[in-house]
C-alpha cells in the first residue's frame, strides 16, 4: 500500500522535472521532451498503484465482516459517518483516506499543515490527469516539433501537472489554493505559448483575469472554510476531512447555516470562473490561441476540471449550504444548468473546430456543475472522468486535423472539408470521441451523461432533467454538424490556404515558427525540412507519434463508460466517498431515461444531418429571416457577453465612472469648498475689520512670515555637503553624550 | 597600566579621526581618518579583552579588521567612480543631494 | 610595570602626533605614511596587551594591504601631492570644537566609569586560544565576515571597472 502513502512523489516529480528540463532541456538530445515524459510516466505508474491500492482497501471493507475498528470509533462518538444504503439494508462501512502531512507553518497556535488526502476522489483525478498528460506530451513531441520554445512548453507542462496533481492531493482547502492558483498560473503562461502575436497574449491575459474574479470568492471561501471546521470541531483548520466531517454533520455539531451558504458561494464563485461557468465563461473559447496538446490538457484533464474538483472534495459544503437534499432550485444547479444550453447553443455558430469544442466543453463541465447541483455527485464525477477521454480524444483529433490536414488553420469552412479519405485514423478515433460525447450507447458518455440526467429526475430536480435533455439534443447536432465540415464533402483546403490564411488569426502561427527557426538552429533544419515538406504536400494522416495517443483515448472513450454500468457499478462502489460525507441517493438505472436520452441525441443527430448532408429544411435562414439573422448574430457576438465586460463594464468604470467622480469632485465638493470659503468670507469680512485686522492679523502673519523664514533657513542647511552632515551628527552625538553624562 | 589610558588614547585617536572626516576635502583622506576611527575602537576591544581576560576582544578586533579592509576597497572603488564620473575627488563637489 | 607605561607613553604620544599629521598633513602621501605610523602604534599597544594575534594582524592587513591600497586610491585620482591651497574646508574651527568636545565628553565619561581600573595582565593570550574560540563560539559570524568580504570585493570590482 506504499503507493497512498507516498503519493506525494506524483506531484513532486514532475515539479522536479520542470525545474531539470529549464536548467538542463536545451541541451539534452530531444531537447527536454523526454525528462518530462519520464516524469509524467513515473507519475503515472505511481497513480495506478495508488488507485489499485485504493481499490483493493475498499474491497477489504467490504468483505470485511463484524465491526470494522473504524466504524466502532465513529459509532462511539456518536456520528453517522458511514454512509447506508436502504436498498440493501446494511451499514455500508466507513473507508478512511488516507491522509499524510507535515506542520508547514506555525503561527499563534493556528498550524497550517501540507499533506495529502488519498481516497477514490484523489486517485481517480490522478489517474485522469497522468495519464492525459502523459499521452499529451508524447503527442506533443511531434505536434510541437520545431517550435522555437520547445523546452520551455515541455518545461511548463510539467509544472501544470505538478500543479494540478498537488492540488488533487492535497489535504487542506489551503494547499489546494495553492495549487489552484498554480495552475491558472501555467495555463497563463501556455495560452500566450506565441505570446509575439497580440490574439494570443490578450487571450492568456483574459483567461487570467477572468479566472482571476472568480478567484476572489473563492479566496472569501477558502477562509470560510477554517471557520466552519472552527465551528464544528472547536478547533479551527482547513484540513479538508474536517470541514466535509463539519458540513456534513452541521445540523448536530451547531455549525450554523448561514456561515455554510456563504462558504458554498464563495466556492462556487471560484468553481464558476475556474470551471468556465456562466457567466465567467468568456475566457474558454479564447484559451484556444495555445497550442492544441494544450486545450486538451486545459479542457480534459486540468484547469477546467479543477472547479468540478473542488466542487466535488467539498460537497458536503455545498450539500448542506445550499440544502441540496430539499429539491427545487438552488445557485449551483441554476449556473449549470444556464451554462448547458449557452454552452451548446454558442458551439452551433462557430467556424473554428476548436472553438467548437470549447463551448463544447464549457457546456459539459456546465453538466458536472449542474449535477453536483441535483445531488447526483457520482454522476458528476463519473461524467468528469469519462469527459476527459472523449474531450482529450476530440482535441488532439481536431490538432492533428490542422497538424496534417488543413495547412495549420482550424477553420472548418474555410480549410478542412473531406478529410475523412485522407486522414481515416483521425477521422476513427474523432468519430468515436463525437459518438461518445453525443451520448450513443454504450460509449463513455451515454452513461455518465444518463446518470446524470436520471438522478436529476429522481431528486426532484425536473427543471434541470428537462435542461440536460435539451443540451444532449443540441450536444448530439452541433457535434453532427462540426463532422460534416470537417470530414464530409470536398476538400476545401487546397492550395489557397497558404495565400489566405496568411494573416488569418485562425492560423497557427506553426510555419512561420518553423521558417523563423531556419535562420537560428542550423541542426534542426533537417527535421524541418522533413516536416514541411510533407505539410506542403496536402492532407495526409499523421504519424504514430499522433495517432497513438488518439487510439489509446478512443479505446477509454469507447469501453470506460461500462465502469458504471447497471449492474456493474464498480465507479460508485470504489470511488465514492464514505467518510464523512452525506448520505446520497442514487437512481436506478431507468430504460426509459436512457432510451429517451438516446433518442433525444439521435434526433439531434437525424436533425443536423438533414440539415447539412440532405440540404433539408430551411437553408441560408439566417440570411432572409431577419429574427433568424437577428439570432445569429446574437450568438456569433457570443450573447455580447464578452461586449458588456469590455466595454460596458470596463468603460465605464473608465469612463462614466472616472468622469462622474471628477464631476462630482470639480462641481459638488468644490462647490461645498467655495460656498463653505464664501460664507466664511462674508462672515470674516464683519470679523476682518475689527478683530483680525488688528489684533489676529498680526500673529498670523507674523506666523506666516516666521514659517516662511524658518523654511528658508532650514534650507540652508542642506547644503548638499556630506561633510557638513556629517558634523551634524557628531555634534548631535557629542550633546547626547553630555546629556546622559549630565542626567547620569 | 591602567584601563584608562588605553581608552583615553583610543579617544584622542577616535577625535582625530573625526575632525578628518569633518574637515579634509579630499575624499581619500576622509577615508583614511575613518580608518583612524576604526584603529581607535580596535584599541577600545583589545584593551577590554585584555581587562575581561578573554579572547573576546581579539576576535571581535579581528572582525572588525576585516570589515575595515572591505570598507576600504568599496570605498575606494566608490572614490574611482566619483573621481571618474566628477574629474575630481573632492567632495565638496558632491552636492547633488543640495536642498 | 613602569618600563611598560614607559613604552605606552612614547608610543602613544608617536601615535596621536601621527593621528593630527594623518588629519593636517597638505601631502596625501604624507598622510598615508602617517597613518602607518599611527596603526604600528596600535599594533605595539596590543603586544603591551599580551595580545599578539591581533597586533600582527593589524601589521599584515592594515600596513600591509590596507595602507598600499590607499597608496593605489591616491595615485589612480591624481590626489594633488604639494598642493597650493590647503586640503580642508571651511569646516575647520567647527569641526575642531566638535572633535575636542567629543573626545573631552569620552574622557570625562571615562574616567567617570572605570577611575583607575588596573589591567591585570596574565600570561600573553596564544594563537591557538583566539583560532579555537574564533572556530568554536564564533564560527558562525567568521563565515559571515568571508561572505562579507566576497561580497564587498565582488562591489569593488563591479563599482571600479570601466564599462
Amino acid at each position: 500500500m506504499g503507493f497512498m502513502e507516498n503519493a506525494w512523489l506524483v506531484p513532486l516529480i514532475p515539479a522536479v522535472s520542470f525545474v531539470l528540463i529549464l536548467l538542463f532541456g536545451k541541451r539534452m538530445p530531444k531537447q527536454g521532451s523526454e525528462l518530462g515524459i519520464l516524469a509524467v510516466g513515473s507519475s503515472f505508474v505511481l497513480s495506478v498503484g495508488a488507485a489499485i491500492g485504493w481499490i483493493n482497501r475498499v474491497n477489504d471493507a467490504e468483505s470485511a465482516e463484524g465491526e470494522h475498528a473504524l466504524g466502532m470509533v465513529f459509532r462511539a462518538m456518536g456520528r453517522s459517518v458511514g454512509r447506508f444504503s436502504q436498498e440493501e439494508g446494511h451499514a455500508v462501512l466507513p473507508v478512511e483516506p488516507i491522509t499524510r502531512s507535515i506542520t508547514w507553518l506555525q503561527s499563534g497556535g493556528i498550524k497550517l499543515s501540507a499533506g495529502i488526502q488519498i481516497d477514490g476522489l484523489a486517485v481517480m483525478m490522478m489517474f485522469v490527469v497522468t495519464l492525459i498528460s502523459l499521452l499529451v506530451h508524447i503527442y506533443s513531441t511531434e505536434y510541437m516539433r520545431g517550435d522555437r520554445r520547445y523546452t520551455h512548453f515541455f518545461a511548463t507542462l510539467s509544472l501544470f501537472t505538478a500543479s494540478m496533481l498537488l492540488l488533487v492531493v492535497s489535504d487542506n482547502t489551503l494547499q489546494l489554493l495553492v495549487g489552484w492558483e498554480l495552475v491558472g498560473l501555467c495555463s497563463f503562461i501556455l495560452i500566450g505559448h506565441w505570446w509575439e502575436d497580440k490574439p494570443n497574449s490578450d487571450a492568456a491575459v483574459k483567461a487570467f483575469l477572468t479566472t482571476r474574479t472568480g478567484d476572489i470568492g473563492l479566496l472569501c471561501g477558502v477562509i470560510m472554510t477554517f471557520f466552519v471546521v472552527q465551528a464544528g470541531t472547536g478547533e479551527g483548520s482547513f484540513n479538508i476531512v474536517a470541514l466535509n466531517d463539519s458540513a456534513a454533520n452541521a445540523g448536530e455539531l451547531g455549525v450554523s447555516h448561514t456561515l455554510l451558504l456563504w462558504t458554498a458561494v464563495g466556492l462556487l464563485a471560484g468553481i464558476i470562473g475556474k470551471s468556465g461557468q456562466f457567466p465567467l465563461h468568456t475566457w474558454l473559447p479564447d484559451a484556444m490561441a495555445g497550442p492544441t496538446p494544450v486545450s486538451a490538457l486545459i479542457h480534459a484533464a486540468t484547469m477546467v476540471v479543477a472547479g468540478v474538483y473542488l466542487g466535488a472534495r467539498v460537497f458536503p459544503v455545498f450539500y448542506e449550504g445550499f440544502s441540496i437534499a430539499d429539491g427545487g432550485v438552488n445557485p449551483m444547479a441554476l449556473v449549470g444548468g444556464i451554462t448547458v444550453i449557452i454552452g451548446a447553443l454558442l458551439a452551433f455558430v462557430q467556424d473554428d473546430i476548436k472553438k467548437v469544442l470549447a463551448y463544447s466543453t464549457v457546456s459539459q463541465l456546465g453538466y458536472m456543475v449542474l449535477a453536483l447541483g441535483v445531488g447526483a455527485w457520482v454522476a458528476a464525477i463519473f461524467h468528469l472522468f469519462t469527459h476527459a477521454f472523449f474531450k482529450a480524444n476530440l482535441f488532439l483529433g481536431a490538432g492533428s486535423v490542422s497538424h496534417s490536414g488543413s495547412h495549420h488553420s482550424f477553420d472548418m469552412k474555410k480549410d478542412m472539408g473531406g478529410l475523412r479519405k485522407y486522414m481515416p485514423q483521425t477521422f476513427w478515433t474523432f468519430m468515436i470521441g463525437t459518438a461518445a460525447l453525443a451520448g450513443i450507447p454504450p460509449l463513455a458518455g451515454f452513461w455518465s451523461k444518463d446518470e446524470i440526467l436520471v438522478n436529476a429526475g429522481e431528486n426532484d430536480f425536473q427543471v434541470f432533467l428537462i435542461v440536460g435533455m435539451v443540451g444532449a439534443l443540441l450536444t448530439a447536432a452541433y457535434m453532427t454538424r462540426c463532422i460534416y465540415y470537417t470530414f464530409f464533402g470536398e476538400y476545401r483546403g487546397g492550395d489557397h490556404a497558404h495565400a489566405d490564411g496568411a494573416g488569418d488569426e485562425l492560423v497557427e502561427h506553426h510555419l512561420a515558427e518553423v521558417q523563423d527557426e531556419h535562420a537560428h538552429a542550423p541542426v534542426a533544419v533537417a527535421t524541418h525540412d522533413a516536416h514541411d515538406d510533407h505539410a506542403h504536400a496536402g492532407p495526409h494522416e499523421s504519424n504514430w507519434l499522433i495517432t497513438g495517443p488518439l487510439w489509446v483515448l478512443s479505446a477509454f472513450s469507447l469501453g470506460i463508460g461500462l465502469l458504471n454500468a447497471p449492474g456493474i457499478e464498480k465507479f460508485t462502489e470504489w470511488f465514492e466517498p464514505r467518510f464523512a460525507f452525506p448520505d446520497l441517493p442514487h437512481a436506478e438505472f431507468s430504460v426509459a431515461w436512457a432510451s429517451a436520452a438516446v433518442v433525444t441525441g439521435l434526433i439531434g443527430i437525424g436533425l443536423s444531418y438533414a440539415y447539412y448532408w440532405r440540404g433539408l429544411g430551411p437553408q441560408r435562414l439566417s440570411e432572409r429571416n431577419s429574427l433568424a439573422r437577428a439570432g445569429k448574430t446574437f450568438l456569433v457576438n457570443k450573447y455580447y457577453l464578452d461586449y458588456l465586460y469590455e466595454n460596458v463594464i470596463v468603460a465605464f468604470i473608465k469612463g462614466p465612472l472616472a468622469n462622474a467622480a471628477y464631476w462630482f469632485n470639480q462641481h459638488v465638493i468644490d462647490n461645498v469648498l467655495n460656498y463653505t470659503g464664501r460664507g466664511a468670507m462674508t462672515a470674516g469680512h464683519v470679523v476682518y475689520d475689527y478683530i483680525d485686522q488688528k489684533g489676529v492679523d498680526g500673529v498670523v502673519n507674523g506666523i506666516g512670515i516666521s514659517t516662511d523664514e524658518a523654511g528658508s533657513a532650514v534650507r540652508e542647511i542642506q547644503t548638499g555637503r556630506l561633510q557638513f552632515y556629517a558634523f551634524m551628527l557628531v555634534l548631535a552625538l557629542g550633546v547626547f553624550a553630555l546629556a546622559l553624562w549630565i542626567a547620569a | 597600566m591602567l584601563l584608562n589610558q588605553f581608552l583615553i588614547l583610543s579617544a584622542v585617536l577616535f577625535g582625530c579621526g573625526i575632525y578628518g572626516v569633518l574637515t579634509r576635502k579630499h575624499t581619500v583622506l576622509v577615508l583614511m581618518s575613518v580608518e583612524l576611527m576604526l584603529a581607535a575602537v580596535n584599541i577600545n576591544l583589545v584593551a577590554f579583552g585584555a581587562y575581561n581576560g578573554n579572547v573576546a576582544g581579539q576576535v571581535f578586533a579581528l572582525f572588525v579588521l576585516t570589515i575595515a579592509a572591505a570598507e576600504v576597497g568599496v570605498g575606494l572603488a566608490i572614490v574611482l567612480l566619483i573621481y571618474r564620473n566628477l574629474r575630481s575627488a573632492d567632495l565638496d563637489d558632491v552636492d547633488v543631494m543640495k536642498g | 610595570m613602569v618600563a611598560q607605561n614607559v613604552a605606552f607613553g612614547i608610543i602613544a604620544a608617536a601615535m596621536i602626533a601621527s593621528a593630527i599629521g594623518v588629519v593636517t598633513t597638505k601631502n596625501v602621501v604624507h598622510a598615508a605614511l602617517f597613518l602607518v605610523v599611527v596603526l604600528a602604534g596600535g599594533a605595539g599597544q596590543f603586544i603591551l596587551l599580551g595580545q599578539e594575534f591581533v597586533a600582527w594582524v593589524q601589521v599584515l592587513v592594515y600596513i600591509g594591504a590596507v595602507i598600499v591600497l590607499f597608496l593605489f586610491g591616491i595615485m589612480l585620482t591624481r590626489a594633488p601631492m604639494h598642493p597650493r591651497e590647503s586640503l580642508d574646508n571651511d569646516l575647520k574651527w567647527p569641526g575642531l570644537v566638535v572633535s575636542v568636545f567629543l573626545v573631552g565628553i569620552l574622557s570625562a565619561l571615562m574616567i567617570d566609569a572605570f577611575d583607575d581600573t588596573e589591567i591585570e595582565l596574565e600570561a600573553p593570550t596564544r594563537t591557538a586560544e583566539v583560532s579555537s574560540e574564533l572556530f568554536r563560539t564564533y564560527i558562525i559570524p567568521f563565515e559571515v565576515v568571508g561572505i562579507l568580504l566576497l561580497a564587498a570585493l565582488i562591489g569593488a570590482v563591479v563599482l571600479a571597472r570601466k564599462d
